[in-house]
């Protein structure tokens, strides 16, 4: 991409070469209406309405109407944005698109952020001419997530282009003809795409709206806007999270170039509702005579001085905690008493995930890059479930081909009908091994189902096929060898050849082939990347920070040497069967249970402390590519309600200083002292401090605003309980104000972006404003700062890398038992996103998935640690016999695998008889 | 000597001119329709509420004494709450005139005197009138798309009835 010069209305503006006149003219900052175009999505020229004037040369005068988004930016074009005969078109097109737009915006989701909206005012139409009458649409019903309002439509067609084209989904299509068109199903039902809460941002209209936020609604003016971080999994999506009246009513996407940059996946999105759930936990409790009782703070502190002076404390953290909070307990404990929250197989799985990334001499691709990756090998990890937000990714990378093939034939890469015309014939080089069939399955290559051993004995074949100083497999079948050496020779050929794999299930040998094989890769590719999917949002934190497993706790607690346990943000329930946790309970004196919501857990403990949730407080997260990132408060939760370091400090007062692992644990008094001592404990996680601009950030040496400019209400909102004006809330972990006065602007840093509006652009594309480059990085910078990085090491030369020898064996299937696996759900394994209504809405039963074969009757008895459990059965095509699915967390709460369990048939009704 | 007795003079000069006093409140003063006082929540010619819970009375609102949250029955939007606090209200009119529905109108009527400031905080309850105030014929939902109770899909004013999707006419 080279630079080059357009003239705008006589304005000389530099530009890129390589994009489309709509897009230099929106980075040059003038005000172009447009509709079907979307940096995602590239350009159709459908709604005709980004016309503007192309003249052939300066001495061309006449010049020609052209629409903006299907032209190329070619040296010196000549354009004018603000000719009249331009100006007219557009007009024009607006007021036919208005002609059967109902009168609806005060009672639309969509208004004051309406790119409709946004676009009429920017055109001048104010006054309707038509007086006929206007079509109008039945809506349908279209699940828990989006509402449907099809009068308004205007018929831009980036639903339909998002849903199939760039989702994948095919239970969204456009019927009828001319003025009739609809957008919707086949009939009334909910969307099944993982993505379909995106429609609510890609739809210029209301047509698609928030339905969970539209039960809370408010306007996009009155909400406080806070950058925030998905807590769901460990991808790290950006959002926005926005709150009125101290809660939170919705989360928006937050473009961040490397990671999820426009899109969500519907957990992400609707996910929240566990912060406001009935189950939220908003006082302290303390177990008197065997009943908990709501106390005072002051109680609650006195209680543990006094349970921390009869022995040891050990500190139990979590991988779903935020990093400040994992680091004040182990200040508080130390790291021999200090505990991951996770079990030896998780705790070793993790470990070993971060050890690869950090060591194999690959690249470590961001997501976006992977989009680019042009032969993906998938080993043995249904990234859609467990990373849902980087299956999307890789289902773009399988456009490579045509991207090359659309150079080739010197069409641009935006131009999307013809690039997905030509793509149609290029082959895909996404190849799936997997035991179960995932949603990438479409867009493969090729697909294996096989026993996750069996898979990873196949990675290490392509490991050795491409470096035979890699360990070889023996006893391989003919087929396998032949399917390795297929997948060998594309990631070989490939220029950016990339392997994900990951922990979901339990096997290290799957990430330890993949590690091979990007090793092998690496030798003549150094691009060739490595991605390996872990389970919670600050998985990749905690494993940075070490400590002991909860088998090691299980021990000490049975040697009688603890006395207190102080969990934050665990439910150890998830994680030990629940004769485990009863032995511990038993074992240990004391529970303290620092959560914010209310898990079975808690029912144990002597103690439990109201901890702030994600939109409560501040803090930062390190996702599973090593990117540390900072989430910031948009609620500010009455007194007791705080964020969990300063509960470990409260509760570190109360103690004698000796017993302090670190003595300034007591001294620490916003977010950024906790980040300057992690910083000198653990020199490691030392950049995370820099994730995001400190507290005393300050631009045009003001605080950065956190509500809109013309947030309503402020002298009424609480004037039914004191009439009198309240100071706004002091914020000292944020270089935020929690009021509407403050700097606020298109070059604030990305990390402290709180939402999107630039002047006349009200709606979520008021993005544009914010980037340097359409779809590129930030003019605020970066967001988030990378862990795991290969500068310094890459100057030295490839590192040498050890091939893991342990290949395992092959599965073979028994007679008289299954192996379990996990069956993870997008909606349903997940634990905090299982409080919120709409995702609760969306989990289906749990049944029993079996192989095809297996299946004879309708209902089957798991026999688990836990016992027996009677399940509905599911055929599941393509399993390989001796392997049952089994919903992960669903069926049993702590649900280890891989696990060998038998399995019992239940005669069907008519047999019975 | 001069200036104290053409003082003197002027003065009881005014006990000849017109009265310019008030006997309020026995002699109540004469206010135009549209005097701009006390504000109040109006109804449609139906009689259901007219306020949708747009919020634009809130952000057009100078002082910010406005807030109100949306709720939704029968596809027909509320609010849950509606608070004005008139210990702020500057009585400026911008709240009626940003109104998409004349929900929100002024009255001619000030007398509001309270001893206690809290009770100039008027909640919704407090604002809902039962007629429709200065305009007596406009329903808002009969000209807006939505459906709601009494009113079908495609059955507002200048609407045709939703397009049939099996027909397989152009």
């Amino acid at each position: 991409m080279t630079m080059t010069s357009i003239r705008i209305d006589g304005r000389d503006c530099p530009t890129r070469s390589g994009i489309n006149l709509l897009q230099a003219c929106l980075e040059a900052g003038a005000s172009l209406p447009y509709f079907c175009w979307h940096p995602e999505l590239g350009s159709v020229g459908a709604c005709r309405q980004c016309a503007i004037r192309q003249f052939s040369g300066p001495d061309d005068t006449k010049g020609r109407i052209v629409m903006a988004c299907m032209t190329p930016v070619s040296e010196n074009t000549i354009i004018s944005i603000d000719d009249p005969e331009a100006r007219d078109f557009r007009a024009s097109i607006i007021e036919w698109m208005m002609v059967n737009h109902p009168h609806d915006c005060p009672v639309c989701e969509e208004g004051g952020e309406c790119h409709l909206q946004d676009m009429t005012v920017m055109t001048g139409h104010n006054a309707r001419r038509y007086r006929f009458t206007k079509r109008t649409h039945r809506n349908q019903d279209l699940g828990p997530f989006v509402k449907h309002e099809m009068n308004r439509c205007i018929a831009c067609y980036r639903c339909v282009r998002f849903y199939r084209d760039y989702a994948g989904g095919d239970d969204l299509t456009v019927f009828a003809s001319h003025d009739n068109v609809y957008f919707g199903r086949a009939e009334d039902g909910t969307l099944q795409n993982a993505f379909s809460g995106n429609l609510v941002e890609i739809c210029p209209t209301g047509v698609f709206t928030d339905k969970p936020f539209s039960a809370v609604y408010s306007r996009k003016w009155d909400m406080r806007g806070a950058p925030s971080v998905c807590v769901h999994c460990a991808v790290g999506c950006n959002t926005i999270a926005n709150a009125r009246e101290e809660t939170l009513r919705r989360v928006l996407n937050r473009y961040n170039t490397d990671v999820n940059r426009y899109l969500l996946c519907d957990r992400g999105r609707f996910g929240h509702g566990f912060v406001n759930a009935p189950t939220r936990i908003r006082t302290p409790l303390r177990t008197i005579d065997g009943q908990q009782v709501p106390v005072p703070m002051a109680d609650a502190l006195t209680a543990f001085a006094r349970m921390a002076a009869r022995g040891r404390v050990v500190g139990i953290a979590s991988p779903r905690a935020a990093l400040e909070t994992c680091f004040s307990l182990h200040a508080l404990v130390g790291p021999q008493h200090f505990c991951t929250g996770q079990t030896r197989q998780e705790h070793e799985c993790v470990e070993l995930a971060h050890a690869l990334l950090d060591r194999h001499p690959g690249a470590l691709p961001t997501m976006h890059e992977m989009e680019s990756a042009d032969a993906v090998l998938v080993l043995g990890e249904d990234v859609c479930a467990t990373a849902p937000r980087l299956g999307l990714s890789l289902r773009q990378s399988v456009r490579q081909a045509s991207f090359h093939t659309a150079d080739d034939a010197r069409v641009p890469r935006w131009m999307d009908a013809a690039v997905r015309t030509l793509g149609a014939e290029c082959p895909s080089g996404l190849y799936v091994l997997t035991p179960a069939p995932t949603d990438l399955d479409g867009v493969a290559a090729e697909t294996l189902r096989a026993a996750p051993d069996d898979i990873a004995r196949l990675g290490f074949a392509i490991a050795h096929e491409i470096d035979p100083a890699a360990p070889a497999v023996t006893d391989l079948a003919p087929d396998d060898v032949l399917l390795a050496a297929r997948i060998a020779h594309t990631l070989v050929a490939a220029g950016k050849p990339l392997v994900v794999s990951g922990m979901q299930y339990g096997a290290p040998a799957l990430m330890q082939a993949a590690a091979s094989i990007v090793a092998a890769l690496a030798r003549a590719t150094p691009e060739a990347g490595l991605s390996l999917g872990l389970p919670e949002c600050n998985s990749m934190g905690l494993a940075m920070m070490g400590g002991m497993p909860l088998e090691t706790v299980m021990e000490q607690a049975r040697a009688g040497e603890i006395s207190t346990l102080v969990i934050t943000e665990n439910d150890l329930t998830r994680h030990l069967s629940p004769a485990d946790v009863a032995e511990l309970v038993a074992a240990v004196a004391d529970i303290v249970v620092i959560d914010h919501t209310a898990t079975p857990l808690c029912q144990q403990a002597s103690l439990v402390l109201p901890v702030a949730a994600f939109s409560e407080c501040s803090g930062t997260l390190v996702s599973q590519e090593g990117r540390a990132q900072r989430f910031f408060q948009a609620v500010f939760p009455p007194a007791p309600i705080q964020a969990g370091w300063r509960w470990v400090q409260a509760l570190a007062r109360g103690l004698d200083p000796s017993l302090l692992h670190m003595a300034g644990l007591t001294g620490w008094r916003d977010l950024d002292d906790v980040l300057a001592a992690m910083a000198v404990a653990f020199p490691r996680l030392a950049p995370a401090a820099k994730a995001a601009p400190g507290a005393d950030y300050r631009m045009n040496g003001q605080k950065l605003r956190s509500q809109t400019y013309r947030a309503s209400g402020r002298t009424v909102i609480r004037s039914f309980v004191n009439v009198r004006d309240q100071p706004p809330p002091g914020s000292p972990d944020a270089p935020f104000s929690s009021s509407m006065e403050g700097a606020f602007g298109p070059d604030m840093p990305a990390a402290l972006v709180s939402g999107y509006q630039a002047s006349p652009w009200n709606s979520v594309q008021a993005l544009n404003r914010f980037q340097h480059e359409i779809g590129g990085d930030m003019r605020g910078g970066a967001s988030g700062i990378r862990l795991l990085s290969r500068t310094a090491s890459d100057e030295a030369g490839p590192r040498p890398y050890a091939y893991a020898t342990d290949i395992p064996t092959p599965h073979t299937a028994q007679a008289d038992t299954v192996v379990v696996l996990p069956d993870t759900r997008l909606f349903g394994s997940e634990e905090l996103s299982m409080h919120s209504p709409s995702i609760m809405a969306r989990a289906t039963a749990p049944a029993l998935g079996l192989p095809a074969g297996m299946a004879t009757s309708r209902h089957m008895v798991l026999h688990l640690d836990d016992g027996a459990h009677v399940l509905p059965v599911e055929p599941v095509p393509g399993l390989p016999a001796g392997i049952v699915l089994c919903p992960a967390h669903m069926v049993a709460r702590a649900f280890r695998f891989p696990r060998v369990a038998r399995l019992e048939r239940i005669p069907d009704e008519g047999e019975r008889s | 000597m001069l200036d104290t007795l053409r003082t003197l003079f002027l003065t009881a000069l005014h006990a000849f001119h017109r009265r310019a006093t008030v006997q309020y409140p026995e002699q109540p003063p004469y206010l135009p329709p549209r005097y701009r006082g006390r504000i109040i929540l109006s109804r449609d010619p139906d009689g259901a509420e007219r306020c949708v819970a747009c919020n634009l009375c809130a952000v057009a609102c100078p002082v910010d004494c406005i807030s109100l949250q949306k709720t939704e029955a029968d596809g027909r939007w509320y609010p849950e709450y509606f608070r004005i606090n008139f210990s702020r209200c500057i009585f400026c009119g911008l709240c009626e005139e940003a109104c998409p529905t004349y929900a929100i109108q002024l009255t001619p009527d000030f007398e509001m005197g309270e001893y206690a400031r809290s009770n100039l905080v008027y909640e919704k309850e407090d604002l809902l009138i039962s007629g429709t105030g200065k305009y007596p014929d406009y329903s808002f939902y009969h000209v807006a798309g939505i459906p709601v109770p009494g009113k079908a899909r495609g059955a507002s004013e200048r609407e045709r009835p939703p397009v049939d999707l099996h027909s397989l006419l152009p």
